[in-house]
């Protein structure tokens, strides 16, 4: 099929036609046409590159009362995304070639978007034994990203080895930074909130002791190292030391982390409970101005989907973790592009080119030009409504947003030349898988 | 009179409603030197104890308040690990309201708990925060600001508040509820509050509350404080070591005989109970002429039914 | 608006003597115990006592009964503030009380101050003084000793004020109909 998508605004702000045919970005240009495409009049509308995501939770294998590969590649989709990076913390565990395989094949299956499984660090995520990182490189599922995310690798030995094995093939550790003999039992960031609220703190020390050692055993090996949800100033600080003196070290922050902070929790309303926690208002400044000035190199979601029982009950028998897919665009733009920080093409560069080009994903270098892979995501800058149930699309609700103002709106979004949402809603799932099957 | 909904902290009380309910309470007390010490005012409304943590003397202590208001009381000891093994909090609460129930009184091991369970719309009743993990403990707080008032202003207590009296709180401030209550609640009433403990053991953020603190016992009771609260030592609630035995806690800490004998002979002392005797507090401290600990007790059934009184005995609120 | 003035200072002040007298005559030497009702009902039970001190010194003793916690309606009303209640160091048991309030109606407060006596002790027995006796009553009760007889309307409505409370003394009736 071929889509032709008439006056876009592309990331650099000119206006174009495109003509996309046979899974790449055919033509490019003005006054395009072609008989017997599918048209999109996209005046008005923003033209930006699929979304990449680097941190996704799709709890498939094991925990699909939460989000299977399927829902998930259609809430991902129903946010602009056409790649996302699928953590390991799955039941069994993604420590060997056979699981990665099975994740990457379902979601080749149903075809909304391309499911990169990431790798655990460590069998089990018990943090002792290295998992099968060379066999799961090499297997059909190529993995590059090795994180045992939702754990710290807290052994300082088993991360250096990490790091050295890795670096063989060009691969990157990506750790959850968490001290876990600092935060045993935390619940909220540690300060003067969590002592009012009578609740276990999580000091923002646990996070950058981490962050400190890991890049300089980085430094050390020479291998690449990726910080998850960076959430602290400080932490900022320690990336843009490293970075400085040249250490390989890329740093990701999830979009709660741009727009909220702990006062939401005043409440004790566990959809706002999630690791690591909302932080200061200062925090969250400092993030904002970090990914503007590029220390911070991406937004990844942490999309983390938990049943309703697990954040109905009181905060700390709640489970940690927030739905981010279908809102993170959304969230992006109220944060830094409103704001006036980022520009729609910074947007393009740490939503899309550079999580892909971190996880060694190929196809998202060069968007918008002929010959491209056409994977792409038109919104509406200008929409603003209240986030609700409605436009949630995997199975889990836990969202900090239902309720409040977002604004834009994902209009249209292309993945391998095949439109997974148009007008706003996703093609139904055996359209899309069966034109993957052509 | 401002009716309640429910009573979950003490900082939703302004100094009138606080002083208010001091004030009933004084009205309850007298209740308890009649023939009969009863009152038909809550007949035919239910009381639910929703206790999820052992606590036999708070529980009495609301289950007597409720009797006395001749309501009937229902105990649910809901204990199981706190971490979803149990039956949750959604499902017991809904099972006995399913019962028809007028009130929840909840002790809980979470913080929060008792807001969650307020909030949530799943059950239409008051609810009574009995403790909830190491947030708040309101009655424990209200009680003890009735107590010193009346051993301060005597029969003269009635619209009396607490302003200018210096309160020295000691022990382990992190972990409890005690005394956030009590710091709120005493700076409402114009106190004035003092908190001393290991420096392991004071919150993090504490120089932002209405307090003043410190490490050196010896040096808060130099500075005469009016009440001396011990706190117990609560050895199941800390994750890790604190300090590092007990003998070294007694004697930084612990009001011992040698502390005792330099309090003027006035100054009360407090202890919310149950008492470690030779810990934190000596057993000649806790029997002493200055220690108020069997009124806290008393007063505790007096606060709690004006409580309920305020919760239940009008018709629903107006918005 | 429509007010009539139906007693002025000098009625209740004899109004009051009189009920004194009768409350000595009825007496029957087990001991006088006068318990006002709040809130008017105390400041009349004092002088009520004043007066009895005069003609009969240690005859009486004076006291008030807070019946709020008795009331049979209190879930259809907003929360109410009690007031405190006084029982004279003599108790109750085996003493002539005389309950005292200002206006006698549907009787409801007065079977709330007997369930309330019941729980205070065993009087040997319950009189009851009212300054107004308006009619309407709900419940078998009657006053032993009246101030004045008012037949009302339920459209009107009894205004009783006194000194210790209002500053000044005199009862008035109102008629709802004819708004000002």
């Amino acid at each position: 099929m071929t889509l032709l998508i008439q006056g876009a605004t592309l990331p650099d702000g000119s206006r174009a036609d495109l003509l996309i045919d046979g899974g790449v970005v055919a033509e490019l240009g003005s006054g395009l046409s072609r008989a017997g495409s599918t048209v999109i009049d996209a005046d008005g509308l923003q033209a930006l590159p699929g979304l990449v995501d680097l941190h996704t939770h799709l709890r498939e294998p094991g925990f699909e009362q939460s989000e299977t590969v399927l829902s998930g590649s259609r809430a991902a989709a129903a946010g602009g995304f056409t790649a996302v990076h699928a953590m390991a913390n799955t039941s069994p565990v993604a420590d060997t070639a056979g699981v990665v395989e099975q994740v990457a094949s379902l979601g080749d299956q149903h075809g909304y978007v391309t499911v990169r499984p990431i790798g655990a660090v460590s069998m089990g995520l018990a943090g002792e034994r290295l998992s099968e990182i060379g066999a799961m490189a090499q297997s059909r599922a190529a993995v590059r990203v090795f994180s045992d995310d939702g754990k710290c690798v807290a052994d300082a030995l088993l991360m250096r080895r990490a790091l050295e094995y890795v670096k063989t093939f060009g691969g990157v550790i990506a750790q959850h930074a968490q001290e876990p003999r600092l935060t045993e039992g935390a619940q909220l960031n540690e300060g003067a909130l969590s002592s009012e609220l009578g609740l276990a703190g999580w000091p923002a020390v646990a996070e950058e002791a981490i962050i400190a050692r890991d890049v300089l055993l980085a430094q050390h090996v020479g291998a690449r190292l990726h910080v998850c949800h960076v959430s602290t100033a400080g932490s900022v600080e320690v990336v843009r030391w490293a970075k400085a003196r040249g250490i390989p070290v890329t740093a990701e922050v999830t979009p709660h982390h741009l727009l909220l902070d702990e006062q939401l929790a005043t409440g004790y309303d566990a959809r706002f409970k999630v690791n690591p926690p909302l932080r200061r208002a200062e925090d969250v400044l400092a993030l904002r101005a970090a990914l503007a000035d590029g220390v911070i190199d991406i937004v990844a979601t942490d999309h983390a989907p938990h049943p309703i029982e697990a954040k109905e009950c009181a905060w700390q028998e709640a489970a940690f973790g927030m739905v981010g897919l279908e809102s993170a665009l959304s969230v992006v733009q109220a944060a830094v592009v409103d704001t006036g920080q980022l520009s729609w093409s910074d947007v393009a560069r740490v939503f899309s080119s550079t999580p892909a080009e971190i996880g060694r994903l190929s196809g998202y270098d060069a968007p918008f030009t002929v010959g491209a892979p056409a994977h792409l995501t038109l919104i509406d800058p200008s929409a603003r409504r209240r986030f609700s149930i409605e436009q949630l699309r995997g199975k889990s609700l836990n969202s900090p947003y239902l309720g409040r103002e977002l604004p834009g709106r994902v209009v249209a979004t292309v993945h391998r030349g095949l439109p997974t949402v148009l007008d706003g809603e996703l093609r139904p799932v055996e359209e899309v898988a069966a034109r993957v099957a052509d | 009179m401002t009716a309640l909904k429910h009573l979950l902290s003490v900082r939703d009380l302004d100094r009138d409603a606080s002083v208010g309910i001091l004030d009933l309470a004084e009205d309850m007390a007298d209740v308890a030197t009649r023939a009969v010490p009863k009152l038909p005012t809550l007949r035919g409304r239910t009381v639910a104890n929703l206790f999820f943590e052992d606590s036999t003397r708070t529980r009495l202590s609301f289950e007597a308040a409720a009797k006395r208001l001749g309501a009937d009381v229902i105990t649910v000891s809901a204990k199981g690990s706190s971490v979803s093994k149990g039956e949750s909090l959604k499902d017991t609460a809904q099972t006995i309201a399913a019962m028809g129930i007028d009130a929840v009184v909840l002790r809980h091991g979470a913080s929060g708990a008792a807001r969650v369970l307020a909030d949530s719309g799943w059950i239409d009743a008051a609810v009574v925060n009995a403790g909830d993990g190491t947030h708040e403990h309101p009655t424990q707080g209200l009680l003890d600001s009735y107590t010193m008032r009346k051993a301060v202003h005597g029969e003269g207590s009635r619209g009396a508040d607490l302003q200018g009296l210096r309160v020295t709180i000691v022990g382990d401030i992190l972990h409890s509820r005690v005394a956030r209550s009590n710091v709120w609640l005493l700076q409402t009433l114009g106190a004035s509050v003092h908190l001393v403990g290991p420096e392991t053991l004071l919150p993090q953020g504490v120089e932002s509350w209405p307090v003043t603190s410190g490490t050196d016992f010896d040096a808060a009771l130099d500075e005469k404080p009016d009440v001396v609260m011990m706190l117990r030592v609560q050895s199941e609630r800390m994750l890790a070591a604190y300090f590092p035995n007990e003998r070294e806690y007694a004697r930084q800490w612990g009001l011992d005989d040698v502390r005792l004998a330099r309090l003027a002979p006035d100054t009360m002392v407090m202890h919310p109970g149950p008492m470690n005797r030779g810990l934190e507090i000596s057993s000649a401290a806790a029997d002493s002429a200055r220690s108020l600990v069997l009124d806290q007790v008393t007063n505790g059934v007096s606060i709690r039914m004006a409580v309920l009184y305020l919760m239940l005995a009008g018709s629903e609120q107006s918005a | 608006m429509a007010a009539r003035t139906v007693l002025h200072q000098a009625d209740i002040a004899r109004a009051l003597t009189r009920i004194s007298h009768e409350i000595l005559e009825s007496d029957r030497g087990s001991g006088l115990v006068i318990l006002g009702i709040p809130t008017r009902g105390v400041a009349l039970a004092q002088r009520i006592g004043a007066i009895l001190d005069q003609l009969a010194p240690g005859s009486a003793q004076v006291g008030a009964l807070d019946v709020t916690m008795y009331r049979d309606d209190l879930a259809k009303q907003p929360t109410r503030t009690p007031s405190p209640t006084s029982v004279p160091p003599g108790g109750i048991d085996g003493k002539t009380v005389v309950l005292v309030d200002d206006v006698l109606y549907s009787g409801r407060t007065i079977r709330a101050a007997l369930d309330a006596l019941s729980d205070l002790g065993r009087p040997r027995a319950v009189r009851l003084a009212t300054l107004i006796d308006r009619g309407h009553r709900d419940l078998p009760i009657r006053a032993d000793f009246v101030g004045k007889n008012l037949p009302t309307s339920n459209s009107q409505r009894i205004y009783v004020k006194l000194l210790e409370i209002d500053g000044q003394d005199l009862v008035a009736i109102f008629d709802e109909e004819d708004h000002g």
